[in-house]
């Protein structure tokens, strides 16, 4: 077996906390198996209160990790939500304790395709149980126990992490006090499946894709996850913001060149998001996420009443969508929204208006700062934080 | 979608009327300054639904529970008995169905309390029979063709459809100009000719 790939390496010994879960306490799956061992790989910040009542737990995104306000260890660059976590800033790491572990299926330390099957010795690939987002979340609930942790103050998320946070307020009502569920939905839509499945053909269509093997085989399907990445990226922006960005400017020449090189800078900027991607993540890894948000259908688990998952729930929600989020769009936030007032609990809806895209939730907005601080605030005030 | 945005007066009155710790939504919440009031000094559970994204952006970031919804449509998704008080502050004649959306409250709620500009009054009646032209006052200052206020009502109109809706009335207000009480007695016509607002509590008949 070959350790060529830094992103390989991360999975195996990753550069933050990890905690192992043994054969004695396996974690039940939505495939109808037990996994065990598995571990979670995660990160936290600030300092847990007395009676540890200041948890905020912030779930990642599709190709997100632990490293949400800390440097990322394969790419330098700084936390996927730097925008809003830190000292002062709306997820208050002076206030809160914070939490963020890389997702079951992940490929950040955390049990994944590509960790060692005790079984065999070598990398799971495609013999891991297909995760949903109901186990990655029963695999975080063990992890906040394992930190003494009863009641989350808080449970945060953008995107998949939002499905996650979802998840959480549908599966543990009691222990978590209030959930920010940001640009998301309650179920993943068809067009959302359909371009999850452009990008799964992109990497089984790689050569080097191997059937899931090229781990043991020392290669990996680059090509093909960097063109998943690209079809992916654009539907995370806009319309608006690309031609903003773009427009029709060429890349480092005046005139076309008649050829099938990168003429145009947005053909250089969706290369350059492929490239880097293959670095830091696991090919496998994007199948499993992918295949998670897929199957995620939380009605479904209620008789398909989304508003019976939230029956007599005790926690305060605060749903965030963004105008030009065409991904995730407003409409579904909307019934969200619509079934927790049928549950008769307490929420907050605020749309944002942006040309940012679904991207929007990662970055500075100012009404979504303001949104953000208000609503944990209010959630502080109510859960006696303040004093 | 206020008529004007209510006076401080107006907003204590409501807040008199509700129980410490109960469960209230408000119907048109604007700003959020009633929701607030609430929680700060009745320690009530206050939800909010406002029709405009920057009402609810503004409610949300002082951390009340608000959402963005159309009182005439979303009302319905509400569960009934879901709430102690629903609260239509100066709403009322914002809306496209009056009717349904006081019925609604009724359902969503154990209590209703309605406010709004009492068009019975003897200025605006005044300045119809006098000038023939629709009234504007200081309460109720758009021309009539730009007023979000689509179905006004005098008091008398707003005591015969709470009849309809099987309403009981428990305690009726008539208000001055600035939203303060007035005090008086009388059948509902002095009420209709002197109150420039009205403030009504309403339960659901027993069956």
């Amino acid at each position: 077996m070959t350790e060529t790939f830094t992103s390989h390496a991360e999975a195996h010994s990753p550069q933050s906390p990890i905690a192992h879960f043994d054969a004695s306490q396996p974690l039940a799956m939505s495939a109808g198996v037990m996994l065990a061992p598995f571990s979670i790989a995660y990160q936290t910040y600030g300092r847990l209160n007395a009676d540890k009542s200041n948890a905020i737990l912030l779930c990642h995104a599709l190709t997100g990790d632990q490293h949400v306000a800390s440097v990322h260890p394969i790419t330098g660059k700084p936390g996927w939500w730097s925008a809003l976590v830190g000292p002062g800033k709306p997820i208050d790491t002076d206030k809160y304790f914070i939490i963020c572990s890389n997702v079951l299926g992940g490929c950040m330390g955390t049990t994944g395709p590509a960790s060692l099957n005790p079984a065999t010795g070598k990398p799971y690939g495609l013999d891991l149980p297909v995760v949903t987002i109901a186990d990655m979340v029963r695999a975080q609930a063990m992890l906040v126990q394992r930190l003494g942790i009863e009641t989350l103050f808080c449970v945060a998320g953008g995107s998949m992490g939002g499905m996650q946070a979802l998840q959480w307020a549908a599966l543990f009502p009691d222990r978590v006090f209030s959930v920010m569920i940001i640009a998301a939905a309650a179920r993943h839509s068809a067009q959302n499946i359909a371009f999850h499945e452009v990008g799964r053909q992109a990497v089984m269509a790689d050569p080097d894709w191997r059937g899931g093997r090229y781990l043991e085989e020392g290669v990996r399907p680059a090509k093909g996850l960097a063109v998943a990445r690209m079809a992916a990226h654009i539907t995370y922006l806009s319309e608006e913001a690309l031609q903003r960005k773009f427009g029709r400017k060429l890349q480092n020449r005046t005139e076309k060149t008649f050829s099938f090189d990168a003429d145009f800078q947005v053909e250089n900027y969706l290369r350059h998001q492929g490239s880097t991607f293959v670095d830091r993540f696991d090919a496998n890894s994007y199948l499993y996420v992918t295949r998670a948000c897929d199957y995620f259908d939380l009605a479904q688990d209620y008789g398909g009443s989304l508003a019976a998952a939230f029956m007599n729930s005790p926690t305060r929600f605060c749903v965030v969508s963004f105008t030009s989020d065409w991904l995730y769009t407003t409409a579904e936030s909307r019934v969200i929204v619509h079934a927790l007032n049928a549950a008769a609990a307490s929420v907050s809806f605020v749309e944002i208006e942006t040309d940012k895209g679904h991207d929007a939730f990662l970055l500075d907005e100012t009404d979504f700062i303001a949104t953000t601080r208000g609503f944990l605030a209010g959630a502080a005030r109510a859960r006696g934080l303040d004093t | 979608m206020n008529a004007k945005p209510a006076t401080r007066i107006d907003l204590l009155l409501v807040a008199s009327m509700v129980e410490t710790g109960a469960r209230v939504l408000d119907v048109g919440c604007g700003d959020g300054e009633l929701l607030r009031l609430l929680a700060d000094t009745r320690g009530v559970d206050a939800r909010g639904m406002e029709i405009s994204q920057k009402g609810v952006n503004d409610c949300v970031a002082k951390g009340l529970s608000v959402v963005q919804g159309d009182a005439d449509i979303d009302l319905a998704d509400y569960p009934t008995d879901g709430f102690d008080y629903v609260i239509l502050s100066q709403t009322l004649q914002a809306t496209r169905n009056p009717r349904h959306v006081l019925e609604q409250m009724l359902r969503i709620g154990k209590r209703a309390i309605v406010s709004f500009p009492n068009f019975g009054h003897w200025r605006i009646r005044w300045q119809i029979a006098a000038r023939g032209r629709m009234p504007v006052t200081s309460n109720l200052t758009y021309a009539w063709y730009e007023t979000p206020n689509i179905h006004f009502c005098s008091i008398q109109d707003f005591v015969s459809l709470a009849e309809m809706v099987e309403a009981r009335i428990v305690r009726a207000m008539a208000l001055d100009r600035e939203g303060a009480q007035m005090r008086f007695d009388g059948p509902w016509w002095v009420w209709n000719l002197l109150g420039e607002q009205a403030m009504f509590l309403l339960e659901r008949k027993r069956a």
